[in-house]
């Protein structure tokens, strides 16, 4: 007990100088449970891509092809499928409710995706979140146009605004749909997933751009008017892909096999989920390299305490003979080192935490206004004790070094005060 | 009893040829106020560390308090020197970082005895401090902002609370001027003889020798 208050009123006698290990050591650990929050949030994140859907379906290829291009809207689809097959999945009896999508087409790099209203009502992100507009309404004629909230802020557009999509996904398309521009009907609130970066439309809008076009091409003196397409049936032939949702989801692995066994075509369904859960896994690798990475500045805040200590020793030598002449054995001496990088190491931990608590409680607003991602709070959990205990570890470990050296010193020095 | 016993000590350095220090026979028995003089480089500061229990004698006999602590293990040493002994040195005799009481209590941590013996240990500080004419209001002063003397004062308290047998000055009133000198003299004597402790003093300065009824010239007791 002697040891620990003298230790406490040791460091508190030298609290400036210590302030700054505690300080830096604060800051690898913050930045160690930020990095360990991060991921924990990145991923909980990127698994709630997609959420209150059962199955995505479209024509077959991989599971996460299927994924990247029906919902991160990244690559292109091998294969549509036909609006029969679709009509007949969406009726059966398992089926709840579905969304059709249709890809191919970009405005300025941005992917064009079209569907129906049905969209609006049964996307979920997040913790089961809807869709949200910030301004303006839904698809109520086939030439509007919904943007995502980063192509709207990004390319600066309004309610209001005409945009003329591109044929094809590229940045800079030559062929546009110049003749059939369409109307910024409606903004979406920010959510944080892609569809931030998507400019939705509706079926009948993809259909009618494309009415005089054959092959990816337009026909050459066979122009139709926008009124005119308006008024031509604009039933798909094809869809890209659709969403899902079932009466049950306990039937979900039942339709997923009737979906694959579908004879007619092929099909391909996929329960996002695991999807997701798999796509991760593979893009997921970054977070070894984080967690190497921030193990290494923990040390460095630790060194930075070892060089403390150590240059202490000097200044410290009368207080170790004083120690020594009032009965205090070498061991003793040994373990005011140990007590002393103890105490900076936990105090450390704690600030650190609560500047990792601090620092989430403050970006919550702000990352929620940007871009649409509700972080969860920042709170301890079993896992930060082991960290705890790591930071605590190494700290005794560092602190072997400068207590042998004290302790070698006060054998040799005794009674002798040298200063 | 003998509070010190010496026989046929011999200490050597690690690496160095010729021992430093070389005695035959010394003793102090219980009570006693001796002075041991010597010039610096003489060996006093091996001696006193051999007598505290910091050392061990390579050769020959060394009884603290009646017990062999030529082969007692270090850690038993320690316990010797904090059960039995006083120490004062000859300046800085104060952890900063301590209020004054709490510098004057420091051994009754490392050592039951000590704390046992002093009874209750707060007011058994107090009382030797006032005994040492430090006012009770300096109490609350950091020990930084004590004179020299003041902080001398307060370094016999912590050598003498828990009634150890022997007390130890190495040079402890170097730092003093002459008045303060035989002032700070005289209270150690008086509360060293009021708990019946042997002082064993060492310094080079022979003018304090008077002071002294036995007193020991290093150069004639060490042989070496």
């Amino acid at each position: 007990m002697i040891l620990l208050k003298l230790t406490w009123y040791s460091l508190w006698n030298r609290r400036a100088s210590l302030l700054l290990t505690v300080l830096s050591i604060a800051i690898s650990v913050a930045l160690l449970l930020g990095v360990e929050y991060i991921r924990k949030e990145a991923r909980h994140s990127f698994m709630n891509t997609l959420s209150g859907t059962d199955l995505v379906v479209g024509a077959r290829s991989g599971p996460i092809q299927l994924l990247l291009y029906s919902v991160f809207r990244i690559g292109n689809a091998t294969n549509n499928i036909s609006w029969d097959s679709y009509q007949h999945f969406a009726r059966h009896r398992l089926v709840d409710w579905t969304v059709p999508l249709s890809l191919g087409d970009s405005h300025r790099g941005y992917r064009v995706l079209g569907t129906n209203n049905d969209y609006f009502r049964h996307y979920r992100h997040g913790d089961r979140q809807a869709l949200a507009l910030a301004a303006g309404k839904e698809f109520t004629g086939i030439y509007d146009a919904v943007l995502g909230a980063e192509v709207a802020r990004k390319l600066g557009y309004q309610v209001g605004d005409a945009i003329v999509v591109a044929h094809g996904a590229g940045a800079t398309s030559f062929t546009e749909h110049g003749n059939k521009p369409f109307t910024v009907a409606g903004i979406l609130k920010p959510t944080g997933t892609p569809v931030d970066r998507t400019v939705h439309v509706p079926l009948e809008g993809i259909e009618a751009i494309h009415v005089d076009w054959k092959a990816g091409a337009p026909v050459p003196g066979f122009e139709v008017s926008a009124e005119r397409a308006a008024r031509m049936d604009l039933q798909p032939v094809a869809i890209t892909a659709f969403l899902v949702g079932l009466k049950t989801r306990s039937a979900a692995f039942r339709l997923q096999r009737e979906i694959n066994d579908y004879p007619r075509e092929a099909l391909l369904a996929t329960v996002p989920g695991i999807a997701l859960a798999e796509l991760w896994r593979a893009i997921g690798q970054f977070e070894v390299i984080l967690r190497i990475i921030t193990v290494f500045v923990l040390i460095a805040g630790l060194l930075g305490m070892l060089t403390t200590l150590l240059s202490t020793l000097n200044e410290r030598r009368r207080e170790m003979a004083i120690l020594r002449a009032v009965g205090a054995h070498p061991r003793q001496v040994f373990l005011l080192f140990v007590l002393e990088a103890l105490i900076l190491a936990v105090l450390g931990t704690l600030l650190g935490a609560v500047l990792v608590m601090l620092g989430v409680q403050l970006a919550q607003p702000w990352v929620a206004a940007e871009y649409g991602l509700h972080l969860r709070s920042w709170l301890p959990q079993a896992g930060d004790g082991l960290l705890l205990l790591l930071v605590a570890g190494l700290a005794v470990i560092f602190s072997i070094i400068p207590g042998m050296i004290a302790y070698r010193r006060s054998l040799q020095d005794g009674l002798t005060v040298r200063i | 009893m003998n509070v010190i016993e010496l026989r046929e000590l011999r200490f050597r350095w690690p690496g160095q040829a010729r021992a430093v220090l070389a005695i035959p026979q010394l003793t102090l028995q219980a009570g006693e106020h001796v002075f041991l003089r010597g010039p610096s480089g003489s060996g006093k500061t091996t001696l006193l560390n051999l007598l505290a229990g910091i050392l061990k004698p390579q050769q020959g006999e060394l009884h603290l308090l009646g017990q062999p602590a030529h082969r007692l293990r270090a850690a038993a040493r320690d316990r010797l020197r904090a059960d039995h002994m006083g120490v004062i040195f000859q300046q800085f005799n104060l952890l900063p970082y301590l209020s004054l009481l709490d510098n004057v209590l420091l051994p009754c941590h490392f050592s039951a005895r000590r704390r046992q013996q002093a009874g209750n240990v707060q007011a058994s500080a107090r009382h030797l401090l006032a005994h040492l004419q430090l006012e009770p209001a300096l109490l609350q002063r950091s020990v930084t902002e004590l004179s020299v003397g003041q902080q001398q004062r307060v370094a016999v308290a912590r050598a003498l609370i828990g009634r150890p047998e022997l007390v130890i000055a190495d040079e402890p009133t170097s730092a003093l001027d002459a008045d303060s000198r035989d002032r700070f003299l005289e209270l150690l004597f008086h509360e060293a003889d009021a708990q019946h402790s042997t002082i064993l003093f060492v310094s080079h300065d022979a003018r304090i020798a008077r002071h002294f009824p036995r007193v020991l010239e290093l150069n004639e007791v060490n042989q070496a």
